[in-house]
């Protein structure tokens, strides 16, 4: 045990700092939050893709640097100290494709997803599927290649498509993104997680439509609706076999629930520090407690970080960190009305968009129904 | 960077928690044992664990043998003599171990001797009558002269001294924590009411899941302070302490208490643990208490 840098840590970790101080501030005065961020965000993840912060433990073959799990926490660690905004949160669809899509898949959409020229979004959710997701209703309907005849070389399939048909809600980013990971279900006939495929479908396309929704703290590119009616996806596009949709869905969300993988104990670390600047005279105790959660926070990634490197597998356990990370959050988000009050409308609307952390990902109580079930084994 | 665990420590880890499985009190009834506790005593003393520190274990190691056996609700000294241990290094051959004071009050005082800490010395001391407390498995004394010098203790070796303290006061709360949260969670498959066990209803099931998460934050914080004990320098040690303390202090009362709530009407009853491990983490975390006001968050 060493919670020291090795030396090539601390190499990366000078490097970075060296990149952060030399973007003049501007890595600092780089918005981190609200509209502004969503706006540029892209733009943050390729500065830091080109810079070589980004994708740190990823295969080399995707634009990744295939270095050990926590360099991600010296990242976040140093991305909060500058006042830069967090990494971009896409570990779990890098994970999710990584893991169930083929070889043809990876090659052609991981590089883009990880150095940031395609954005990708995530159609999980529904109107009538939310915490019951299993039970969503978009559907995907195989059809050959409606070309003319004699248009395509040869008919051995290459060409069949799927319709997609439904409505998708809460989809985070949904109008920058170039392609959705869609799930759907493509045999009616079977139970319920058994008929459900996943997708990778152009958001670029005529069929689909979207719907932006404006967030309680005002902004309005965090999430939309994104109605599909008729949206065409290549079969070649599915991700996994038919029917595997569901144990895609469970790596994504497993994965979504950890702050090992979203990077976020530096957005909340960034906050406090922020929060800790604008105090004078004696410290609220409510920014004293969030001071203690994210240092929590940051050591509790390090550990979980660390235990990477036995390779331990992922299982419930994400749903403990996300519950974790869900009050770091809203800790944060007190201590922000506790200092700043409801006039700024910066603080008032970190502490309005913290309340989301206990929702998005999964609810809390949907985190604490499979801890107490599949962890605790308390029944029910 | 590695937050892991050795494989000798995770090896120390176990054992402790199998010695105060064997010989720890299984009931209430069992803290009176006394044949059980001179088993005990013994089983402790033959470890050698008590002189870890003046052996020369890191902070990591002392804080597993505390979390382990708080788990295990360990009845005979083990935090006075090992926090002794650190002011009087090398003197793992005497056989009869001391405890040590703080603020007056000699704590884990089953133990005759004493060492006091006063403006940079140390002092011997013995202890006297027992104090009142809340901890059924630990007793206080007061503390009676002659107090004699014993030696100096350098602001360097002092400010380590508080972070070890810290630090394993802290592990002993996560241990009782751990152990109110198992006694409640095996309840809870068990106790049927309305026709089912009650961990099947979400109201006692989700504080309980929300118990276990609290147990993994403090063990993150907990792990990072007890290894700075012995490698960030003092003051930093200190700080990373005081984090470990405040977190885990807030963590375990609010487990101890759901174990106890989860518990129902025998919860609340004399018999039941559940209020011997919320008595130990009241009493370890006002030996050395941490308020928020006392942290630091200072931008480093
Ligand atoms: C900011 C934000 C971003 C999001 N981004 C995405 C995204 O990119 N892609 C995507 O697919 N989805 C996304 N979501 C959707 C999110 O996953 C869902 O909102 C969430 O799973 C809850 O579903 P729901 O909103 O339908 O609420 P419901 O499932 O209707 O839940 C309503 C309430 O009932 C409770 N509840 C429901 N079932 C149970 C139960 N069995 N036991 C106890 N309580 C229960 C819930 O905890 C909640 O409090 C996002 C949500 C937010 C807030």
């Amino acid at each position: 045990m060493d919670y020291r840098d090795s030396p090539a840590e601390a190499e990366f970790r000078d490097r970075l700092r060296t990149w952060l101080a030399w973007r003049g501030g501007r890595a600092g005065s780089f918005p981190a939050s609200g509209d502004d961020y969503w706006r540029r965000q892209g733009e943050w993840h390729q500065a830091l893709y080109g810079a070589g912060f980004f994708g740190l433990s990823w295969p080399r073959e995707y634009g990744g640097q295939e270095l050990p799990p926590v360099y991600d926490v010296i990242l976040d660690e140093e991305l909060a100290r500058a006042g830069a905004p967090p990494r971009p949160s896409l570990g779990y669809l890098v994970q999710g494709l990584g893991r169930h899509g083929s070889a043809e898949l990876r090659r052609r959409f991981l590089p883009g997803m990880i150095d940031g020229t395609q954005r990708w979004c995530q159609g999980f959710s529904e109107p009538g599927a939310g915490s019951d997701l299993a039970s969503l209703t978009t559907t995907a309907t195989l059809v050959q290649g409606d070309r003319a005849p004699g248009d395509s070389a040869d008919d051995d399939g290459n060409d069949a498509e799927y319709v997609v048909h439904g409505h998708k809600i809460w989809t985070s980013y949904s109008d920058v993104a170039d392609w959705c990971l869609l799930l759907a279900r493509t045999d009616p006939d079977v139970p319920r997680h058994r008929g459900l495929s996943a997708f990778v479908v152009s958001m670029r396309q005529p069929g689909v439509e979207q719907r932006p929704f404006r967030m309680m703290n005002g902004i309005t590119t965090e999430f939309g609706q994104v109605l599909f009616d008729g949206a065409r996806v290549p079969a070649d596009q599915m991700v996994g076999a038919a029917g595997e949709g569901w144990a895609l869905a469970m790596t994504i969300v497993g994965h979504e629930r950890e702050p090992a993988e979203l990077g976020y104990s530096a957005r909340y670390g960034k906050l406090v520090r922020d929060l800790v600047s604008r105090t004078k005279g004696s410290t609220p105790t409510e920014l004293t407690w969030a001071y203690v959660q994210t240092e929590m926070l940051r050591l509790h990634v390090r550990r979980r970080l660390s235990e990477r490197l036995d390779g331990v597998a992922h299982g419930p356990e994400g749903s403990l960190d996300k519950l974790l990370m869900t009050w770091v959050e809203q800790t944060a988000g007190h201590a922000a009305l506790a200092v700043g009050g409801t006039r700024d409308p910066d603080l008032l609307s970190a502490y309005l968009y913290s309340r989301a952390q206990s929702v998005m990902g999964g609810t809390s109580q949907i985190q604490k129904n499979i801890i107490a079930s599949r962890i605790l084994r308390l029944g029910g | 960077m590695d937050a892991r665990l050795s494989t000798e420590q995770r090896e120390l880890r176990d054992a402790a928690a199998r010695l105060a499985g064997d010989l720890g009190p299984g009931s209430v009834r069992d803290l009176a044992d006394a044949d059980r506790i001179a088993r005990l005593e013994k089983a402790v003393a033959a470890t050698g664990w008590r002189a870890l520190r003046s052996d020369g274990a890191s902070g990591v190691e002392v804080a597993l043998v505390a979390e382990e056996f708080a788990r295990g609700l360990v009845d005979v000294p083990f935090l006075g003599p090992v926090l002794a241990g650190d002011l009087r290094p090398g003197d793992a051959g005497d056989a009869q171990p001391w405890t040590i004071s703080v603020r007056s009050e000699a704590i884990d005082a089953r133990i005759q001797r004493v060492l006091a800490v006063r403006d940079g010395q140390i002092l011997t001391a013995r202890t006297g009558a027992e104090l009142p407390g809340a901890d059924l498995t630990r007793v206080s004394a007061e503390v009676i002269g002659p107090l004699e010098v014993a030696g100096q203790l350098s602001g360097e070796h002092a400010g380590r001294w508080l972070a070890l303290a810290l630090a394993v006061t802290s592990a002993d709360m996560l241990g009782a924590a751990r152990g109110a949260q198992a006694l409640a969670c095996d309840y809870a498959r068990i106790r049927a009411q309305y026709g089912k066990t009650i961990g099947s209803y979400q109201a006692v099931a989700h504080p309980l899941a929300e118990g276990l998460a609290l147990i993994e934050g403090s063990v993150s914080v907990l792990r990072h302070a007890a290894w700075a004990v012995d490698a960030l320098a003092p003051p930093e040690a200190v700080r990373a302490a005081q984090i470990a303390k405040v977190y885990c202090a807030r963590a375990a009362l609010t487990i101890c208490e759901t174990s106890v709530q989860v518990h129902g009407g025998i919860g609340n009853t004399w018999e039941c643990l559940a209020h011997v491990y919320l008595r130990r983490v009241l009493a370890s975390a006002e030996l050395f208490p941490v308020g928020l006001e006392e942290i630091d968050c200072g931008l480093s």
